[in-house]
């Protein structure tokens, strides 16, 4: 059973979000969604400074095995990156929830959070897969 | 249904994850792909390859009737154990499979093809081997293992008896021997130093851990791919099939066209389209920026559109290679449709990595 920190949200995309607490979230992608990818060969990230929408794609996470798009979980702007993984795409397997974190935003409007999954909702739906 | 090899429980205690591949629950990673394929290219991984078809063909027209079945000749085999690799074709030059041959005497031989292919490949030599006298039999009591890696055989030598060892020192490349229980072939899928151990059911799990123990690691599916690509070795079904005739998939020099009159299956075809210059050629391509090359991606060449037939991340370059089809007339350069966008990629030898090294 894949690893969901109780205390982050979930896209049914499988990004998590994790609140700052001073209107910034950091996303990065689900234990779940790297054990399918596999090894991670490279990452393209949003510059700072770009506006994304909620569900607009703005990073690709490229396996040995695939290339899958990662979605905006909430809109606004990206404020930082995570500039390790240019050399480092591993980061992302083996610190999937820590240091291998993808781009930050800064919220345009918080309640999208809201359309976001609890971890146990994001654990039901990928039992369903 | 799937089928499970005899080593399953051993990929299950080494943490594998288990996948189905052709009907067959087999290991496609024991935690990183990446750590695996690095293993083999710089020390000692191993793979279990027991799904794959062992047959053994006897009689007294052992002989003639493989010279009928696969385009190479197998009357270059004068040493016994001397491997040679081949493909069995169609009547329409098309690949029914790849395999290799060992000679042990003209009147007996072993194949070992591939299991995605198991049904038809019996099928066709049933099919093929009525007309000699001949005997076709499935060796399914075997295991199989490979060993590979510049380490492969030292860390294989500590397990082996006194007389084992003696008979595979110094064997050559594309050579095995029958020395007690075991099938010792200095054959392989990675471009490495290696073996391939055909071992029996029963003694292969013991084997496994013996050689886990000597400190070779275990690697998967995943693991496999990349290092045969690497090669620029081809994967049946992906590189080639029966619509492909093996002059488009690098395989001219497995086929023997002297003495003129042995007459092949598939050989007609192919002599015309030798003649015309009228197939496909594989060739290899090289992306060095971001991204991935991907099978089933658009290529354009001077000479028009082709095809990735396989394309992976290459972890011993650090970058992105391929295997396509594509029409005769190739510049340096091509274009790869990835993403929707047009990339330029080289065009190289379809071999990209040898002995751990960079042949670019």
């Amino acid at each position: 059973m894949s690893n969901i920190p109780s205390d982050f949200k979930y896209a049914s995309s499988h990004e998590w979000v994790r609140n700052e607490g001073d209107g910034t979230f950091t996303v990065g992608i689900s234990e779940h969604a790297q054990e399918l990818l596999g090894d991670m060969v490279f990452v393209e990230l949003p510059e700072v400074g770009d506006e994304v929408e909620a569900g607009e794609d703005c990073a690709v996470a490229e396996s040995v095995k695939a290339a899958s798009d990662i979605y905006a979980p909430i809109g606004g702007e990206v404020v930082a990156i995570n500039e390790e993984l240019e050399d480092a795409p591993e980061t992302v397997n083996n610190d999937v929830y820590g240091d291998g974190w993808l781009f930050r935003i800064k919220a345009a409007d918080e309640t999208e959070l809201e359309n976001l999954l609890s971890a146990e909702d994001y654990a039901n739906t990928i039992d369903d897969e | 249904m799937t089928a499970k090899t005899v080593l399953h429980a051993k990929h299950l205690e080494a943490g594998a994850k288990m996948v189905d591949f052709h009907g067959w629950e087999m290991p496609i990673n024991y935690g990183s792909q990446i750590e695996e394929h690095n293993a083999v290219r710089t020390d000692a991984g191993m793979f279990d390859v027991s799904h794959m078809t062992i047959v053994d063909i006897k009689g007294e027209q052992a002989k003639a009737f493989l010279r009928k079945l696969v385009a190479n000749d197998v009357a270059k085999l004068t040493q016994p154990g001397k491997a040679l690799y081949t493909g069995m074709l169609n009547e329409q030059g098309g690949v029914i499979d790849d395999l290799i041959i060992y000679f042990f005497s003209e009147t007996f031989y072993r194949l070992v093809v591939n299991s995605a292919t198991r049904e038809k490949d019996l099928a066709h030599l049933a099919t093929v081997s009525s007309e000699f006298d001949v005997t076709v039999t499935e060796r399914p009591e075997f295991a199989m293992i490979a060993v590979q890696g510049p380490n492969a055989k030292a860390k294989t030598a500590t397990l082996l008896n006194a007389e084992q060892q003696e008979a595979v020192a110094g064997m050559k490349p594309f050579f095995g021997v029958q020395v007690g229980d075991l099938f010792i072939a200095t054959t392989g899928y990675t471009g490495e130093d290696g073996y391939e151990i055909v071992v029996p059911n029963e003694q292969a799990a013991n084997l496994w851990q013996q050689l886990l123990d000597a400190g070779v690691a275990p690697a998967g599916l995943g693991a496999r791919d990349t290092l045969r690509l690497e090669a620029g070795m081809n994967l049946y079904g992906l590189d080639m099939d029966e619509s492909v005739s093996p002059l488009a998939a690098n395989m001219a020099w497995t086929i023997a066209w002297e003495p003129e009159d042995r007459n092949f299956i598939g050989r007609d075809v192919l002599v015309k389209q030798r003649a015309d210059k009228s197939t496909d050629k594989l060739v290899g391509l090289v992306l060095e920026e971001k991204g991935v090359l991907r099978s089933g991606s658009k290529v354009i060449v001077e000479g028009g559109e082709g095809v990735i037939t396989s394309g992976t991340f290459s972890p011993t370059l650090g970058f992105s290679v391929a295997l396509a089809r594509v029409p005769r007339s190739v510049g340096e350069t091509a274009q790869v449709e990835m993403r929707k966008k047009l990339v330029n990629v080289k065009v190289v030898k379809p071999s990209f990595v040898r002995n751990g090294k960079s042949v670019l």
